[in-house]
């Protein structure tokens, strides 16, 4: 890719102002509109339009457990296993993303790519994946990103030490890795042995020896106590590790990794929970403008802001004219006309309406 | 589009409105008495007409059960809005583009007269619910629940003259908040007529007949000028110079990317059809101004609408402001086919009480709303399109008139107004 600029210094912003001239052309026919949205109409997967995929296949994997085989549109720039990409889903009609790891080989034939999807406990979009979604149905993604991957120069032995879907990112790598790795040593906890999510294909792996299973069965065995981990893994201290699993495993790990001075060795991979701490009232943080202020469960973040001289834009003052809407960044906010809880996080700001809403625990307004 | 940071002046008469400023700040504000339905007293001016008050019978504890059953009627659509909803909204705009590029097609051989005719029709429907059932709704947020961007009232552009910014200020915020509040609703009569009889007259609303048909022709532009505020402008009681130039060259730009694209850009592709493509977009966008301009006459202005003197809203709750929509807002009648043309405005009065819920689901919310009406005896203004219309003309041209008065007819007490005012012109 480089030696091509390089050769042709040129022709590439050459054709980039081609197309957007052209593109400048189309919107004179299309104004309001842009073209995108007519071209969308025939062609959403196609390249320049903003990226989506399409569900293509839905495989039960455990009792509770799906794999997405997306087709991705033209614009993906692929990934590297162990990296892991944000979907937007339409559930009950309202745009819910969360990242979910690429289980998938790195260049797939026909150019799909999979995520795995536990089913979680009140998770609305992970049930809705599970459990309701269809083949066919057209999805919002980003492209790949993250840094838990294998370095360029692969590791002589490998520990991957994951629980439940942390054997995800861990899958895609082993997908993609295995035959460049020498000695893998897994180490994954689940409830119950159905309930691995890939549970066949590493015994599969196992008893034709290409890696080392160890399946630590909670449901029986209890949690993993990793003060026990020399037992299970002896040379665990030499071996780069990549670990993958909730919050407890992984803050245990480190602390474990960094007294026996091998920190260096241990590369983990954390889904922040999307559950929001909601309470009544809280610090309404206007960051752009600098301000802080302290805001009970029943005042509008409207009248809190501009006590306190932040210039926020508004309207009707009673939750009609959407004059005054502006994205909540972080934390939860509440609809003081029926209670109902809206929580946003950097990766998903939604936008409120700031004369109707107010602070459920600690939150930031874009302003 | 980011959100800009700007608060808006609320003196209505539209002058501060647009107008970014600093919030007044260091006096601790009340919260708006409209988000408690709590009502504990009964609030009424009477108008110079000395017309009763409607909600006479009902005490103050009425009102607030009122506004808690409303409440309750809102939140159960609210309960069970979700993915048939979301696929209508889609279903709509994924059909109005269709239909559009389709007819836009179609007038490329405008040239030959069934092209013509059909292309004609088809961009007339399209651009009539472009601009009713899907920007009206979308821009009033109705269907910023879904949080997708580009179904959101912060990013939508409709295909009409005013920019969307400038129409959610003075339709969301001013219309829908102070409806048929007499000197704080401009839609009364847009500000150049006379619908009400509690509105002062003056003789320049003999016009008005005429200047309705000839704004009737040109709606989209008369809605710009509204939504600039150009005539508080022009009569120096607007905002200031520099803004107004600011929003002006807005508005300026707007239609000219509009006009550029219908009668240019589009007559240009059609080669040897050019003039016909030219006829065709005016047809289509003067048959647009019609319907809309007719539908939304009927919204406010037919008889047995009520309209609210200014110190009548002073400290009202949320059920009192349900009560001012109900009895400020008329419905049309109609088959489905007129209700989606119209953009579901024929429920006019569910679109008022509730201007944040989904479009298509006024329809069910309707007769419960009728039944609330009947149960507290409050007049629910309905009637066919013909019948609605007629009713809105009826008002224009008998209220371009002043009041009758004891032994004096609207004509009379007109040319003596006329006369006068000529003396005086011809004494200068």
């Amino acid at each position: 890719m480089i030696v091509e600029d390089v050769s042709t210094p040129t022709a590439a912003p050459r054709r980039a102002t081609l197309v957007s001239r052209a593109l400048r052309a189309a919107e004179l026919v299309t104004t309001p509109l842009l073209p995108a949205d007519y071209l969308d109409l025939i062609s959403p997967l196609r390249a320049g339009a903003d990226l989506r995929g399409r569900i293509v296949d839905i495989r039960p994997e455990t009792a509770d457990a799906v794999t997405l085989v997306i087709r991705p549109g033209r614009g993906w720039n692929g990934h590297v296993p162990g990296q892991y990409i944000r979907i937007g889903v339409d559930v009950d009609g309202v745009r819910q993303w969360r990242a979910y790891s690429l289980t998938c080989p790195a260049s797939a034939p026909d150019g799909c790519i999979s995520v795995t999807v536990k089913a979680i406990p009140d998770g609305k979009v992970s049930n809705h994946l599970v459990r309701r979604a269809r083949p066919g149905t057209m999805i919002m993604l980003d492209q790949a990103k993250g840094d838990f991957v294998l370095p360029d120069t692969r590791p002589e032995r490998v520990l991957f030490l994951t629980a439940g879907s942390g054997i995800t990112p861990v899958m895609g790598m082993l997908r993609n890795h295995l035959d460049e790795l020498a000695d893998v040593v897994v180490l994954h906890s689940a409830p119950t042995a159905a309930d691995a999510v890939f549970g066949a294909e590493l015994r599969e792996l196992a008893a034709e020896g290409r890696i080392t299973l160890i399946e630590q069965h909670t449901d029986t065995d209890g949690l993993l106590d990793l003060a026990e981990l020399a037992a299970r893994v002896p040379d665990w201290a030499d071996r780069h590790t990549w670990a993958c699993g909730p919050t407890g495993m992984l803050d245990a790990a480190e602390e474990q990794w960094a007294a026996a001075g091998v920190a260096d060795r241990l590369h983990t991979e954390r889904f922040r929970p999307t559950v929001v701490a909601a309470g009544e009232g809280g610090t309404v943080a206007f960051a752009q403008q600098g301000h802080v202020v302290e805001a009970d469960g029943a005042t509008p973040i409207l009248d809190a802001g501009e006590e306190a001289g932040v210039l926020m834009p508004s309207g009707c003052r009673m939750g009609i004219c959407f004059g005054c809407v502006v994205p909540l960044r972080d934390g939860a906010v509440r609809d003081l006309r029926d209670g109902e809880l809206t929580t946003a996080t950097p990766e998903n700001p939604v936008p409120i309406q700031t004369c109707v809403s107010a602070a459920a625990g600690p939150c930031e307004i874009e302003l | 589009m980011t959100a800009t940071a700007e608060t808006y002046d609320l003196t209505i008469d539209g002058s501060g409105a647009g107008t970014p400023q600093a919030p007044a700040a260091t006096t601790p504000r009340k919260t708006n008495s409209r988000l408690s339905v709590v009502t504990t007293e009964r609030r009424y001016a009477p108008k110079p007409s000395g017309k009763p008050d409607p909600v006479a019978h009902l005490s103050a504890e009425d009102i607030e059960e009122l506004g808690r059953e409303l409440d309750a009627l809102r939140q159960e659509v609210l309960g069970s809005r979700g993915a048939s909803d979301a696929a209508y909204i889609r279903k709509v705009i994924k059909a109005q583009r269709w239909l559009e590029m389709g007819s836009r097609g179609v007038l490329l051989f405008s040239l030959f007269p069934p092209a013509w005719l059909l292309g004609t029709a088809g961009l007339s429907v399209a651009k009539i619910i472009e601009n009713m059932e899907i920007g009206h709704n979308v821009m009033h947020g109705q269907w910023d629940w879904m949080r997708d961007p580009k179904i959101h009232s912060t990013t939508w552009e409709w295909d009409n003259a005013s920019p969307s910014e400038f129409w959610k200020h003075s339709h969301n915020q001013l219309h829908h908040t102070y409806t048929n509040v007499i000197g704080r609703d401009n839609d009364l009569g847009y500000g150049i007529m006379r619908v009400d009889e509690d509105q002062r007259w003056v003789p320049s609303y003999l016009g008005q007949p005429l200047y309705n048909f000839l704004n009737m022709l040109v709606f989209e532009y008369g809605i710009a000028a509204y939504d600039l505020e150009l005539g508080a402008y022009v009569k120096g009681r607007g905002k200031d110079k520099e803004t107004f130039r600011r929003d002006s060259m807005k508005v300026l730009r707007k239609i000219g990317r509009q006009a550029r694209r219908d009668y240019v850009i589009h007559p240009m592709l059609s080669g040897p059809s050019f003039l016909h493509t030219v006829a065709a977009n005016a047809v289509a966008n003067v048959v647009r101004n019609v319907w809309t301009h007719s539908v939304i006459m009927c919204g406010h202005f037919p008889e047995g609408v009520e309209t609210f003197a200014k110190a009548s809203i002073e400290g009202e709750t949320r059920g009192e402001w349900y009560v001012r929509q109900m009895l400020g807002s008329a419905n049309i009648s109609g088959s489905k086919a007129m209700h989606f043309m119209t953009g579901n405005l024929s429920h006019q009065i569910e679109h008022h009480l509730f201007p944040d819920l989904p479009s298509n689901r006024y329809a069910e919310v309707a007769p419960k709303i009728r039944e609330i009406c009947d149960r507290y005896g409050l007049t629910y203004t309905t009637g066919s399109l013909p019948h609605q219309v007629a009713s809105a003309w009826k008002q224009v041209i008998v209220l371009s008139l002043p009041n009758p008065q004891p032994g004096r007819s609207r004509v009379s007490i007109a040319a003596e107004a006329v006369g006068k005012r000529v003396r005086r012109k011809l004494r200068r």
